[in-house]
């Protein structure tokens, strides 16, 4: 029964090891909404930029190792999308972080700071799910 | 050495990129699974962020025995310890939008690379978001 979950394990142990890699090679976090926050803000371009570069070449090398292109999803309209996207910048660049620099970089170094944000974009991301369910809108 | 980290940076971005998509987090619909107790829940997300997490501690705890990271003069960690109000308030707008579409910044800027046009949408919307915040933001 849970072997449906070794790929979600497997995927999480390689965003660890790009995690610790980035921290053991260039001594920096590998937060996404950091890393982007710096260069919107015109601070140094470099490494962060080639770290989003490698991000969104993944799902190409994907396409070229695996065969197909991977799932992406989307149930939302594009009103939604807009609205979604926008509080998800306002708000990561506000709380200092996101899912990697909060949720995997700082419970890894065991920051309070980071467990409290986890805590609060996890909470609200369930609540707001569940509702949106519940009043059918998705 | 910039070249040196830049390439560092980039095979990182790549591998993470790889785990997004092989941990199904580049899906949005595994997201809102995980997220929304009110359906059938999908708990795969959290084998994801556990694997993720447990791994990242081995990296910190081995980088403390380093004086200097291997292709960097020094190790640049955020210093801040203080629980304030931006940080939950940010942190609370971060999980609406989350829990409204199943994106977050990585999995959003990682779909652009997948040509689906909704994370082009939400990704320029989130980079509309971050720039706002960066007009509006008390100077520190």
């Amino acid at each position: 029964m849970l072997a449906q979950y070794w790929p979600s394990l497997a995927g999480g142990v390689l965003i660890g090891l790009a995690c610790a890699g980035y921290l053991l090679l260039n001594g920096r976090i590998a937060g996404i909404s950091g890393i982007m926050g710096r260069v919107l803000a015109g601070r140094p371009f470099l490494p962060g930029a080639a770290l989003l570069a490698g991000l969104v070449a993944g799902p190409g090398v994907w396409r070229v190792v695996a065969g197909v292109w991977p799932v992406v999803h989307v149930q939302a309209p594009w009103p939604v999308l807009v609205v979604a996207g926008f509080l998800v910048g306002f708000g990561t660049r506000m709380g200092s972080g996101c899912t990697s620099g909060h949720g995997v970089m700082g419970l890894a170094r065991l920051s309070p700071r980071s467990l409290v944000a986890v805590c609060c974009f996890l909470g609200t991301g369930v609540l707001v799910a569940s509702l949106f369910h519940l009043a059918g809108w998705r | 050495m910039m070249v040196l980290r830049s390439i560092a940076a980039f095979a990182c971005g790549l591998v993470f990129s790889l785990g997004l998509i092989l941990g199904g987090m580049l899906d949005p619909a595994r997201v809102l699974a995980f997220l929304d107790l009110a359906g059938v829940w999908n708990p795969s997300l959290l084998f994801v962020l556990g694997g993720a997490v447990c791994v990242a501690f081995a990296g910190v705890r081995l980088a403390r025995h380093l004086k200097r990271p291997v292709l960097d003069q020094a190790f640049a960690l955020p210093v801040a310890r203080q629980i304030d109000a931006p940080l939950v308030v940010g942190s609370c707008l971060f999980g609406l939008g989350w829990g409204m579409a199943g994106f977050c910044p990585g999995p959003a800027v990682a779909s652009v690379g997948a040509g689906v046009w909704q994370g082009c949408v939400f990704t320029a919307a989130m980079l509309a978001g971050m720039l706002l915040f960066e007009r509006v933001k008390p100077a520190r």
